[in-house]
């Protein structure tokens, strides 16, 4: 196939995946900041979420202070922000109409029914936080669909391989961004002092990353931020986790390596990576400094980013 | 001007045979259930991403080419005869530019003046003495018929460079047939959808002599930013080919490739929707990004086959339209079947005075012009645009031709007033492949809907028709 049709199927996933990203986060903020003073402690959740959406430095160009207003504005609505909600949807139709070609007509569907009712939210923004939330909603559903239709719809062949590459890359890089933000609170408890201040930001880490449940199920435990740590970076079975992210990456590169015939440095790369999250343990892991690993995994994330770009994209 | 002449209702009210059970059917259907139709037809456009982007209006960057849900429909006879001339017209026009870029027999014959040729700015001298693949250059036309009573169709306008509207054509037949299938039932509609295929085998047809026995095919677009785009990526999808800009193209060795995720990939045939200015900016506009740097050369070495072929704007001119009738005569020896406009050629003295003294009553229009910009509609138009229009003819006469103002048929259209009439046009599609011109039976109809107003183009508000060619 093309390599633009490729390069274009690669990021209308990575945009769709970070917008719901996006509306994840903003609405995990929302729960979290709703709460007493007494259970977030003096963090400022705005900033975080700034932080995890890797706007930071960008945000406070354009605005002095952290609020909610300010960063709903800024994260989902904002034209200035080339990652915000409405920029992200605006890409992803943008691509969609680049690529219609290799899309089916159900994905299609999906991103541009959605690009037409959104046009109505950007005209009139959310008066309400009802609105708000119901447009956050209807922003993760949009990906739902999107990525559903994909699943279920599309040929088994590189243009699917191509947008589960990006949805992948993606996903590990918002994962590993939050991870980044919060490790603080996931250390073990005798590193840390915090105590059940810390509960009402783990479970809002677990809902950004929708894991919440599936902590539950797979650990049959109350909250424990080592267990949280384990479940978002190593635990092979949550989808948004690092490790099985890394599992579908090499899985897609493999299958685009088999059917060219050819492997390259993406598949070695990918296959490092992954072998990496698979000989690791969370107390090795605690032991080295979360911080440090997350940080080289970020790094090794927009590696193969910029690898599978030269290899295939270009 | 005469009074119209309306394909349903004859002269004298006569319900023509054609229109005999759509009149019955409208009859027996309640105008509150075309309406909710026309508006379910209008979200299925929305929905597929049926649009076109009219340059200079920001605010409506896509828009939807208003959709009328009455068939324009045709007998067959009347379809075979059109075919015919339509045939002929097309092959006279490959001749023709077979003829200029070559031996120039025409010229020699005094039939159309040197200088209209080479003074033209879209005579492309680059194509002088080259051959191009199989002789063919103009492989899709759409020649603009209009009617002006039961007998007679007349060629408004000759497109060979790179004619738009088919996609339309194909979509609103699919979109009549989901919301009117009893409609259908009542009626034998010839199908148009074939032409992807017919489409794709002229094009296979034409391949260099260099290609492997399965040519590889590319349909080239400006880019998502064209008002043609959903068209563009509509035929891709169609035909099964790849959807290609200028930067997924490279030539190396006269040959050119596209950049795929498997490396290059060899390009044999290009349909290409892109303006020859754009082409190569080695050869034509150096400050185009949307073309392919060597891309002539390899054209010259024969390696790739460019559909339509470069330099057929000459065929498109509206002066040289005027030869049209002398053209075919030339090359075929045949009476010409379609007639042409009467059309006063202002860069002739004699006719440019009848022109600045007439120029209430005529339409006139730029050489080059398309699109239905910059055009005078002498009738319809105030004072200060006309003689604005006598300065611009005054100061540059070749640029423009004058024609009488045509009472072009009409067609009932459904208006915020019930049914009316509507002016039409037709846009046929003819393709030209390595042995044979074919012709879906159909077509683009365009409907001014605005009372009165002659223009139909879609850039002025004008909307479209599904076109019915009945099989008797």
């Amino acid at each position: 196939m093309l390599s633009r049709t490729a390069e274009n199927l690669y990021w209308l996933a990575r945009y769709v995946e970070r917008a719901e990203y996006l509306a994840r986060t903003i609405d995990a903020t929302l729960r979290v900041t709703a709460l007493p003073a007494a259970y977030i402690g003096k963090t400022n959740e705005w900033d975080s979420a700034l932080l995890t959406a890797g706007v930071s430095a960008s945000f406070y160009e354009a605005y002095s202070e952290a609020n909610e207003q300010n960063v709903v504005e800024y994260l989902a609505f904002s034209p200035s922000n080339p990652s915000s909600i409405k920029n992200c949807i605006e890409a992803a139709r943008l691509n969609s109409r680049s690529v219609r070609t290799a899309l089916t007509s159900e994905m299609w569907d999906t991103i541009n029914g959605s690009w037409i009712e959104l046009q109505e939210v950007w005209n009139k923004g959310t008066g309400s936080r009802e609105e708000l939330a119901k447009f956050l909603r209807f922003v993760q559903e949009t990906s739902l669909r999107f990525d559903g239709s994909a699943y279920r719809t599309m040929l088994r062949n590189d243009a699917y391989w191509f947008s589960r590459l990006g949805l992948h890359l993606e996903r590990a890089d918002n994962t590993a961004r939050i991870l980044d933000v919060k490790y603080h609170v996931l250390l073990p408890e005798e590193e840390h002092v915090g105590g059940p201040l810390d509960y009402y930001q783990w479970t809002s880490i677990l809902r950004s990353v929708s894991a919440l449940t599936a902590y539950h199920w797979v650990y049959r435990e109350t909250l424990k931020p080592w267990l949280i740590a384990d479940l978002l970076i190593l635990n092979d079975t949550l989808p948004r986790s690092l490790a099985s992210c890394y599992s579908n990456l090499v899985r897609n590169l493999d299958q685009i390596g088999v059917a060219y015939g050819r492997q390259g440095a993406s598949q070695r790369h990918a296959r490092g990576v992954r072998n990496r999250l698979e000989h690791s343990h969370m107390d090795d892991i605690f032991q080295h400094g979360v911080h440090e690993f997350i940080q080289e995994f970020i790094a090794d994330n927009a590696r193969l980013g910029e690898i599978i770009t030269k290899q295939y994209l270009i | 001007m005469a009074v119209a002449f309306d394909e349903m209702n004859g002269p004298g009210g006569d319900l023509r045979p054609a229109y005999q059970e759509l009149s019955r059917w409208l009859k027996e259907t309640p105008p509150n259930a075309l309406e909710y139709r026309r508006q379910e037809a209008e979200l299925l456009f929305r929905r597929i991403g049926i649009t076109f982007a009219v340059y200079g209006d920001a605010e409506a960057q896509e828009r939807l080419i208003p959709f009328d849900v009455i068939p324009r429909i045709m007998s067959a006879k009347e379809w075979t005869l059109l075919e015919k001339g339509l045939k002929q017209r097309v092959r006279a026009l490959n001749m023709f530019l077979r003829d200029i870029y070559h031996g120039r027999d025409i010229l020699r014959a005094n039939i159309i003046p040197d200088d209209l040729i080479f003074q033209n700015p879209v005579f492309r001298p680059e194509m002088n003495g080259q051959d191009v693949p199989h002789d063919v250059y103009v492989h899709i036309a759409g020649i603009d018929i209009v009617r002006v009573d039961a007998d007679n169709f007349i060629v408004l306008e000759d497109n060979a460079r790179t004619p738009s509207g088919v996609s339309y054509m194909l979509e609103n037949r699919e979109i009549m047939m989901r919301l009117f299938p009893d409609l259908f039932a009542r009626h034998r509609v010839a199908p148009v959808e074939k032409y992807p295929d017919e489409l794709l085998s002229a094009l296979r047809s034409v391949a260099p002599l260099s290609a492997s026995a399965e040519p590889t095919v590319a349909l080239m677009t400006p880019g998502v930013y064209n008002s043609a785009y959903y068209e563009h990526s509509f035929l891709a999808d169609k035909l099964g080919i790849e959807l290609v800009e200028g930067r997924d193209l490279i030539v190396k060795n006269d040959e050119v490739f596209m950049r795929t995720t498997e490396g290059l990939k060899r390009v044999d045939v290009i349909y290409r929707r892109v303006d020859d200015d754009f082409l190569d900016p080695l050869t034509f506009r150096p400050d185009s990004a949307l073309g392919v740097p060597g891309l002539m050369s390899a054209y010259a070495a024969g390696n790739i086959t460019l559909a339509n072929a470069v330099g057929t704007g000459i065929a498109d001119d509206k002066a040289v339209y005027s030869y049209m009738p002398d053209i075919v005569k030339f090359y075929l020896a045949e009476e010409p079947i379609l007639k042409n406009v009467p059309t006063w050629r202002c860069r002739e003295p004699k006719d440019l005075a009848y022109v600045l003294d007439n120029l209430g009553d005529l339409v006139v229009k730029e050489v080059h012009g398309s699109g239905g910009y910059g055009m005078l509609i002498g009738p319809a138009a105030t004072k200060a645009t006309i003689e604005a229009f006598r300065d611009k003819l005054k100061r540059e006469p070749e640029g423009f031709i004058a024609q009488p103002t045509l009472a072009l048929s009409t067609c009932p259209t459904c208006t915020a007033s019930g049914l009316a009439p509507r002016h039409v046009d037709l846009r046929p599609f003819v393709l030209t492949g390595r042995d044979h011109v074919t012709i879906v039976p159909g077509g683009l109809t365009r409907v001014a809907l605005k009372e009165g107003s002659l223009v139909v183009n879609s850039s002025q508000g004008g909307g479209t028709k599904d076109t019915w060619i009945l099989d008797e």
